[in-house]
């Protein structure tokens, strides 16, 4: 019952979101803002774990790999294609969805019990479009670049691992990061990532949006923001994996 | 003028509002007053239409509110200006981009001229070198007043006032009362005010409605209030010493 109900909410709740825009100057400007705010600032966390998870990636799929038979460049095939496919797309989106999704909920939940959302819709002003549009574009438009970048460092980290414990030989690694390389796969996480992005903002945007009551409520609205998110991100991973690979 | 006709409205199944009418005149200060809980901030939401009445009609100088499309609405919409209870200015802008936001967004002005007007409001609320502060850097007094700023920048003629002196001491809510009640008279506003202080009735209660339970329970001005023998409104308005012997001395 209250799934129907929140879906049934969330798609009326989407339609006024790509409702009556505000002056296109000061829609822009707010894209900008978050641009900046949501995607410049999860660089410093997308780049840390990426670093991290990419050598751990590389340094089991070698333990994993010992039989003599299996050249050593399949360690560095196998970390790129993990990578490439799953780790920056659905992992990150995952992490963004904790660091993003809470900060929308809250933002977003807070202006719903200081009343800022009615003085907004007092003037007359669609304040779903005004406030959730500018995220939900800003995070479609930068979260395939996060997944890029993602990528690079990775793999990058799983060079790293290399090197410094010996396991494979850095020559081995970098030809089996090239070897049988499918751009598809880039395409394929970038598709996701768009999807993962819209998510995220309007999944967030929708649990701090129907806040209702004091500060306790804004907290467990982005609680709900990141679980929702995250189990719709999962939930669309293997949609999207059935559709774009099978 | 501001009409309300027969209002109902409950929110799932409990009943906040019921068959409340009232009429609020232009160019006066007309309050809401009543308990913590009476109703007074739904009633106020419902005629600005942030809440959707179940039942009855509410007119903005003879057009009916509730019976008109949204295009139209939109229109009395900037004829509006309301200052929340908490204030409710934005966190993320500064003093002069919360003042200047309504005309940023609806007005075709130039950037000049919209920063010179939201500069006149500010200075209308004797509010002076704040402008780059953002709403937590300010005092609740000044909150509200920067609130009223916003809400009379694109110089409405419907003013909306939900208990602009909650958490303000004694003074300061006098100095908020008349600010209100000056902007009224000045661009000839028809102001509804919510409040549960008597300092405020007696102030500026040019037009009362007592809300009870929900209901109307009294319609006068401050003049009458005094006087009046109805129960439930001596039992709110005397619940305070001071005015119980301010009574005793007006009808002696
Ligand atoms: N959105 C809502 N959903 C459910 N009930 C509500 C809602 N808003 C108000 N109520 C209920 O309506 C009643 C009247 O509330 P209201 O806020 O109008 O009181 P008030 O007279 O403004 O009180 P105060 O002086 O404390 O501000 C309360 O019992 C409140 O619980
Ligand atoms: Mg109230």
């Amino acid at each position: 019952m209250r799934f129907l109900f929140h879906t049934g909410r969330y798609f009326l709740f989407l339609k006024r979101v790509f409702g009556r825009p505000v002056k296109h100057r000061i829609f822009f400007r707010q894209i900008i803002d978050e641009i900046d705010d949501l995607g410049v600032g999860s660089l410093g966390i997308v780049g840390i774990i990426s670093v991290f998870i990419g050598a751990v990636i590389t340094l089991q799929t070698a333990y994993n790999i010992e039989l003599p038979i299996i050249p050593r460049y399949t360690v560095g095939l196998a970390a790129r294609d993990t990578i490439l496919l799953e780790f920056s797309s659905t992992i990150v989106s995952l992490i963004l969805a904790g660091k993003v999704g809470s900060h929308i909920a809250s933002e977003i939940g807070t202006m719903r019990v200081t009343e800022q959302i009615d003085a907004l819709d007092v003037m007359g002003i669609n304040s779903a479009g005004y406030l959730v549009l500018p995220k939900v574009v800003a995070m479609v438009f930068i979260n395939p670049f996060l997944v890029m970048i993602s990528m690079g460092i990775g793999i990058f980290g799983g060079w790293m691992a290399c090197v410094t414990t010996g396991v494979v030989p850095s020559a081995e690694f970098i030809y089996g990061i090239q070897y049988a390389f499918i751009p598809f796969y880039v395409l394929y996480s970038l598709i996701k990532s768009l999807v993962f992005g819209f998510l995220i903002a309007s999944i967030s945007g929708y649990w701090g949006y129907y806040t209702s009551g004091g500060a306790l409520e804004v907290g467990r609205s982005s609680t709900r923001a990141v679980v929702v998110s995250s189990i719709q991100i999962l939930l669309f991973n293997l949609i999207l994996t059935q559709l774009l690979l099978a | 003028m501001i009409e309300v006709h027969g209002v109902y409205k409950a929110f799932e199944g409990v009943r906040v509002l019921k068959d409340v009418s009232a009429t609020f005149e232009t160019g006066k200060t007309n309050l809401i007053i009543g308990q913590s809980g009476s109703g007074k901030t739904v009633l106020l939401k419902s005629i600005v239409g942030l809440h959707q009445v179940d039942e009855g009609e509410i007119f903005y100088d003879n057009r009916s509110f509730t019976g008109m499309h949204d295009k139209a609405r939109k229109g009395i919409r900037k004829e509006m200006g309301m200052l929340f209870q908490g204030s409710a200015l934005f966190d993320s802008k500064t003093v002069e981009e919360n003042v200047r936001f309504p005309l940023d967004v609806f007005s075709d002005m130039s950037f000049s001229d919209r920063r010179d007007r939201a500069n006149f409001c500010l200075q209308r609320v004797h509010l002076e070198n704040v402008n780059n502060l953002f709403p937590s850097e300010l005092s609740g007094g000044m909150q509200k007043r920067v609130a009223i700023a916003r809400a009379i920048s694109l110089n409405p003629k419907y003013l909306f006032c939900d208990e602009p002196n909650s958490g303000l001491d004694p003074r300061t809510s006098i100095v908020i009362d008349n600010l209100i009640y000056e902007i009224t008279k000045e661009f000839n506003m028809t102001t509804i005010v919510n409040t549960h202080d008597m300092n405020s009735v007696m102030g500026i209660g040019e037009k009362v409605v007592f809300i009870a339970q929900g209901e109307k329970g009294w319609e006068g001005t401050k003049d009458d209030i005094l006087k009046s023998d109805n129960e439930r409104l001596n039992d709110f308005i005397y619940a305070s010493k001071f005015l119980k012997k301010l009574r005793a001395e007006v009808n002696k």
